[in-house]
């Protein structure tokens, strides 16, 4: 038993975290550490360096334009990006449709869409939850139908991230209505967000931030070539999926970075004549979601581990823990960064305003971005499985209840 | 990174986890047996720290992590993190040859129980704050004052005392430690049972003399080896904790699955789902900082290790006792009986969280250290 890295895999961190510096646009690494999200054009940029590199899709198999890194380096890889800090992969393309394509998708699916996911030469969006069905994702209805050598879709997507940039939507449709259970009547359909009789409307989110639509169907035409895997077999991609999305939305390197940002900031704060930082209360705040951040990090190297062990099986029912507890801390640090603010938190504006250069700023930048951040992420207990999903996963798939 | 156990360890663990839930074993919360502890001597589990030079196995703490843990699933309440771990720990980081080879032996073989007499009073958790006395004579030194709480005090032939030889109460200087013989002229103890059934005592010296070669180190330099030995005890303390933590969650399970009400298991309804959820994950997280603790207690660099051992403490202190209070109320009236073997896991975990530091006096000294370091993992 030795929790330490391997001077390998210590070496191989220091030549990911070499090239991200090298590499990485100074710009956009100068908007994240300051608190903001990148923007599409950040996101595709660098996606675009990584790709050049190899080093795009490293969880994909080696064939497909993976790397062949263990799941060690894979992992140490996603905390180097998250940590300091350069633009992730668009997770709706290779963390989501693209393992789902390789695993269950035809030979001409894999060659036609792989690569432009690769290279965010499509922008994909998430087409899963509905007005009606969120937790319970099974009872969705938009409907395919089939009609000769296409479908014809019909019903409405929601809370779809970044749909308004996206050129194509992966979607759950119901393709029989009449199956023994509502899993078996659905399957997993991509659809060009061209297609005449595809809308959208933004939805606003409580930051004032606009990420996410809804995404409207009307006698949409879908080429039978495009349905992945079997028809009424859906469910077995978003099973596969959802499992995938859960070890990724832990993010323990991204909630590292912006608990060192935090202590930072709070150095700066001056409150009763000494440094925030060194209150005792808000002190013990910050230790305190450290020591959680080391648990949840032991874990997560502890599923890691035991997957590498292992090697690819049944996804670890563990990884719920990971998401849960990953999700909660990322709230945390919001919670936290926004009390550093203090009243100057109150100072607005919304996180899609680029901010110009202002000498008159009434407060500093992340204060003006405490609040709309902690609005916004109250989204990562509620998506990807809401914790309380997780919860029940946890008590059924591994306490046996 | 590894978190595999060796075949060795793997038949450690084992031979510790059927020895622990042996029948013969104590089933209730009070006491322990002598025919057990000479089982453990036999097993080597009581040479298992020591130097192979002076009769040891010369183990390290992954494997007084696997012993620790078994003892907290088996509720074992022999004097084995008083006498192996804290008196094993001063005799290996503070005692000099001839003496260590001794007495480590002696322990070994199970014919000798050590244990550390520092709590006082006054001091809660506070390691510097010592007020019993250390005078200094011609040919030794006198030890005048109290110590109140002291784990298998009762029947420890070897005391190792902490006493302030010079400065004030609460500074680091001056605290120096000492071999005492129970029986010593002077040496008074009053027996008493923990919270949770442990064995202890309150030890009174009264003017006790001990010789000039009783001093263990140097004259007041005593507090660094208190506290190098003290984390090694928290780090035993925590895997213990995990064992008791994951049998309490396992009880909880299996109830939950059995006990009916309404007509269907208690299990089937999700409120007690998700509460077990929460049990879990809390056992998951003090897992983890079992381990961290485990490979962090041989940090060379004291202000980095001590920083570790005491956010293992934070987590297992809260968890603990979050994952203890649960298993209680899941369980509802059945949790609250002395006959069922519940509530003694969970007195044993409230008596965990009281040893060493609480979660609130460790979670200062990680927010005074600054918090942690990313040495490891």
């Amino acid at each position: 038993m030795d929790l330490r890295f391997t001077p390998e895999e210590q070496e191989f961190r220091q030549e990911v975290r070499s090239f991200i510096a090298e590499n990485l646009d100074k710009e956009t690494h100068a908007s994240m550490l300051a608190g903001h999200r990148p923007s599409k054009d950040q996101i595709v940029a660098w996606q675009r360096v990584l790709n050049r590199k190899g080093w795009a899709t490293v969880d994909w198999p080696v064939g497909f334009g993976g790397t062949g890194w263990n799941i060690i380096k894979r992992h140490i890889f996603r905390e180097e990006v998250q940590a300091y800090p350069a633009p992730e992969p668009l997770a709706f393309g290779v963390y989501m449709v693209g393992p789902v394509i390789i695993t269950f998708g035809t030979e001409a699916q894999k060659k036609k869409f792989l690569p432009r996911i690769a290279n965010i030469d499509d922008w994909w969006c998430q087409g899963f939850s509905e007005p009606g069905s969120g937790s319970d994702l099974a009872s969705l209805k938009t409907a395919a139908r089939r009609d000769g050598d296409h479908y014809v879709v019909n019903g409405q997507k929601t809370w779809t991230t970044y749909a308004q940039y996206a050129d194509w939507i992966f979607c759950l449709v119901r393709t029989n209505p009449q199956a023994a259970k509502p899993q078996e009547g659905i399957s997993f359909l991509l659809i060009d967000m061209e297609s005449p009789g595809v809308t959208l409307r933004p939805i606003v989110t409580v930051d004032g931030g606009r990420e996410i639509n809804e995404v409207f169907f009307d006698d949409v035409k879908v080429p039978v070539e495009n349905l992945v895997g079997v028809e009424n077999r859906g469910w077995d991609c978003a099973k596969f999926l959802l499992s995938n999305e859960r070890v990724n939305t832990a993010r323990i390197g991204a909630t590292k970075e912006r608990l060192r940002r935090l202590k930072k900031l709070a150095a700066d704060v001056s409150e009763n004549g000494r440094p925030l930082v060194d209150d005792p209360s808000f002190a013990e705040k910050l230790a305190a979601l450290q020591i959680e951040l080391k648990a949840l990090e032991i874990t997560q190297l502890r599923v890691l581990a035991n997957e590498h062990k292992n090697g690819k099986g049944k996804p670890d029912p563990a990884s719920s823990v990971l998401k849960l507890r990953g999700t909660e801390l990322q709230q945390r640090i919001t919670e936290l960064t926004l009390q550093a603010a203090g009243p100057h938190g109150l100072v607005g504006e919304s996180l899609d305003v680029p901010l110009g250069h202002n000498e008159d700023e009434i407060a500093p930048e992340w204060m003006r971005l405490a609040a709309p951040t902690y609005f916004n992420t109250r989204k990562v207990t509620i998506y990807g499985g809401s914790n309380e999903i997780q919860r029940n996963i946890i008590a059924k798939q591994i306490l046996g209840l | 990174m590894d978190f595999d156990l060796s075949d060795e360890q793997r038949l450690l663990r084992d031979n510790v986890e059927r020895l622990a839930a042996a029948p013969d074993g104590v089933t209730s919360d009070r006491g322990w047996k002598r025919e057990r502890w000479k089982k453990f001597a036999e097993l080597g589990l009581l040479a298992l720290p020591f130097a192979e030079e002076d009769g040891g196995l010369g183990w390290g703490a992954v494997e007084t992590m696997i012993v620790m843990e078994a003892f907290g699933k088996g509720l074992v309440r022999e004097p084995y993190l008083a006498t192996v771990v804290i008196g094993g720990g001063l005799l290996r980081h503070g005692c000099d040859g001839e003496v260590r080879k001794k007495l480590a032996g002696r322990i070994a073989s199970g014919e000798l129980l050590a244990t550390l007499a520092h709590t006082e009073r006054e001091a809660r958790h506070e390691l510097a704050d010592v007020t019993l006395s250390a005078r200094k004579t011609s040919g030794g030194f006198v030890l005048d004052g109290v110590k109140s709480v002291v784990p298998h005090g009762d029947q420890a032939e070897l005391l190792f005392v902490s006493a302030r030889s010079a400065g004030g109460r609460h500074e680091r200087d001056g605290v120096s430690l000492f071999r005492v013989d129970a029986d010593s002229k002077g040496v008074m103890r009053r027996a008493y049972e923990f919270a949770d059934g442990t064995p202890g005592a309150q030890i009174r010296l009264d003017n006790v003399v001990v010789p000039a070669d009783a001093l263990v180190g140097e004259a007041g330099k005593g507090l660094a080896l208190i506290e190098r030995v003290t984390d090694e005890a928290i780090a035993a303390l925590c895997a213990e904790a995990v064992g008791v933590m994951s049998a309490m969650g396992e009880m909880t399970v299996a109830y939950l699955k059995t006990r009916k009400q309404f007509g269907r298991p208690i299990g089937a309804f999700q409120a007690l789902q998700h509460r077990a959820a929460d049990m879990f994950i809390a056992l998951e997280q003090a897992r983890s900082m079992a381990v961290y603790a485990t490979m962090m207690v041989g940090e060379s660099d004291a202000a980095q290790r001590s920083a570790a051992i005491s956010a293992a403490k934070v987590t297992i202190g809260q968890n603990g006792r979050f994952i203890g209070e649960q298993a209680v109320q899941l369980h509802g009236g059945i949790g609250m009986t002395m006959e069922y073997r519940l509530g003694a896991y969970f007195k044993r975990m409230t008596a965990i969280n009281l040893m060493f530091g609480d979660s609130d006096h460790h979670l200062r000294k990680v927010a005074d250290a600054g918090g942690l370091d990313r040495k490891l993992a």
